[in-house]
């Protein structure tokens, strides 16, 4: 029987006058990479929020790592990085890994760890706020691993990275999955895609599919998630105007 | 609550006020430089032995709570508390960090204020001197508790500035300082009794005019710490682990 980390049914959730998220089934298998793609606004960050048990007005079910989501054993089992740096910036990287450090209960020798893993031994300390974005987002990003969590909730964690690090973070994750960690990462950049065991395609606070690329790409007959990706948001879109009408024929637009 | 979370937060809002000299100069050095002024201008030594002791109480109640409310909101806008408590860590360890680092910055305060009245000004009260330094901290933990309370009304730092005039001036004045309570109008008397000021300065005038002030002064230091818990319990309230 498959494992899961996350699991949501019926989930949908109220921001200010809005559903944001739309009856939402997901399931998250232990131990993969799992990306969340879709354009912005589809609902990626309001998704995480909810598995982390942050967002109110959830509706429906959240089971992470077998416990509702929010519940306190939670909080030292799920890894939350946010989309904008959640760090003290006037304070040094070191002084904001030790600090969450000690909130999770991890070891100064676990803060030399993380921060090698994030490649970041050099900026110990820097001052967060001397730091390029991408710095100070991998420093978010190691303050929410110092914790050796199960799951790992990244918002984003590649954005404005140059391509050689964006690699190292991809096979970080990678590698973490292989030790058993769960990695749910949202992207809105199509072709990282291919790096993730699985995709679950958001747009408009609907899942798209929810599938691996192979099977995605099989499905929709197209190249790369990008393509599979529009093909989807025409089926839809067909379905819902009707198949019939002229010009919606869905495997022929964006060619 | 959980000690080591508490303090560990505690030692991370004290080491970003270490991170800010500025601040730090100014929560120490202007305490001293109004209080300089106010021995410069009382020609008359029992005036100012008398205001230079209540005005030790104001400080710390307006610096912290300026203070305070300013790293919230920080906290809340920067997404850091979203995180925080998003750990183990506890709503109780977040105040509670709070509380001990800027009791301990007030302790600071009120010994620099207090020597600096004392040695450098000539301020002379009946009572020991210690007791202003017990009620100077009082005071600056009340400001704290306010500050993290009144955080989760600004959306900005400049809305939170803001709070400090609408919030410190009206006690200023019907506090005692400038006219004495029970001289005035009924209304306004009961009014000073509501406000958290009048009791610091209340038992600093015990320290300024009476030997062995214990007495008189407890129960306005009960006060403090009710309103102290009062608004920290509040402030509790506005920490939401889920936000919309
Ligand atoms: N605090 C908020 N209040 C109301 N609506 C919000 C809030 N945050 C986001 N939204 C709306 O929710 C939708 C989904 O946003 P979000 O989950 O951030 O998408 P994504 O992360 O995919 O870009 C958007 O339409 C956005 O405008
Ligand atoms: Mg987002």
């Amino acid at each position: 029987m498959m494992k899961y980390a996350v699991r949501t049914d019926g989930l949908s959730v109220r921001r200010g006058r809005h559903d944001v998220l739309r009856d939402i089934d997901l399931a998250v298998p232990v131990g993969q990479v799992v990306g969340l793609l879709g354009p912005s606004g589809g609902g990626k960050s309001t998704l995480m929020r909810s598995v982390v048990g942050v967002q109110e007005r959830v509706s429906g079910t959240v089971e992470v790592l077998g416990e509702p989501a929010g519940s306190a054993v939670l909080r030292r089992r799920v890894g939350y990085v946010t989309q904008s740096p959640s760090i003290y910036r006037d304070l040094t990287v070191g002084q904001n890994l030790r600090y969450f450090a000690t909130l999770v209960g991890a070891d100064g020798d676990r803060v030399v760890q993380v921060l090698g893993q994030v490649d970041l031994d050099a900026q110990v300390d820097r001052r967060v706020a001397d730091l390029s974005g991408g710095q100070a987002s991998r420093v978010s990003l190691a303050a929410a691993l110092v914790g050796s969590p199960d799951l790992l909730v990244l918002d984003e964690p590649t954005v404005g990275l140059d391509p050689v690090l964006r690699r190292s973070l991809w096979r970080l994750f990678a590698a973490l999955a292989a030790s058993g960690t769960t990695v749910l990462v949202s992207s809105h950049v199509m072709d990282e895609a291919a790096r993730c065991d699985r995709l679950v395609l958001l747009r408009e606070g609907r899942i798209l599919a929810d599938d691996t690329l192979p099977a995605l790409l099989d499905r929709t007959g197209a190249d790369d998630a990008e393509g599979a990706f529009l093909r989807l948001v025409d089926d839809a879109t067909a379905a819902r105007t009707g198949s019939s009408a002229p010009g919606t024929a869905p495997h022929r637009r964006h060619r | 609550m959980n000690p080591t979370r508490t303090a560990a937060t505690a030692g991370r809002v004290l080491a970003q006020l270490r991170a800010d000299r500025r601040t730090l100069a100014l929560m120490l050095v202007v305490p001293c430089v109004l209080l300089g002024l106010l021995a410069w201008m009382s020609q008359d030594a029992p005036l100012f032995d008398r205001s230079g002791a209540q005005l030790l109480g104001l400080f710390p109640l307006v610096v912290m709570f300026v203070v305070t409310s300013v790293t919230t909101l920080g906290e809340r806008t920067s997404g850091t508390l979203e995180r925080l408590l998003s750990t183990p860590l506890g709503r109780t360890d977040f105040l509670g960090g709070y509380a001990l680092a800027f009791g301990a910055m007030a302790v600071l305060q009120a010994l620099v204020a207090t020597g600096f009245a004392v040695w450098v000004c000539g301020l002379e009260v009946q009572g020991p001197v210690g007791w202003l330094v017990v009620v100077a901290v009082a005071s600056g933990l009340l400001g704290t508790a306010l500050g993290l309370l009144a955080s989760a009304f600004a959306r900005t730092e400049f809305q939170a500035v803001q709070f400090m005039p609408a919030f410190v001036l009206p006690q200023l004045l019907l506090c005692g300082l400038f006219v004495p309570r029970d001289q005035m109008p009924r209304a306004l008397e009961l009014l000073s009794a509501a406000v958290p000021l009048s009791y610091a300065v209340d038992a600093l005038g015990a320290v300024a005019t009476t030997v062995a002030p214990a007495a008189e002064l407890s129960p306005d230091l009960a006060v403090l710490a009710a309103f102290f818990a009062g608004s920290l319990a509040l402030a509790s309230l506005t920490l939401r682990r889920r936000t919309p």
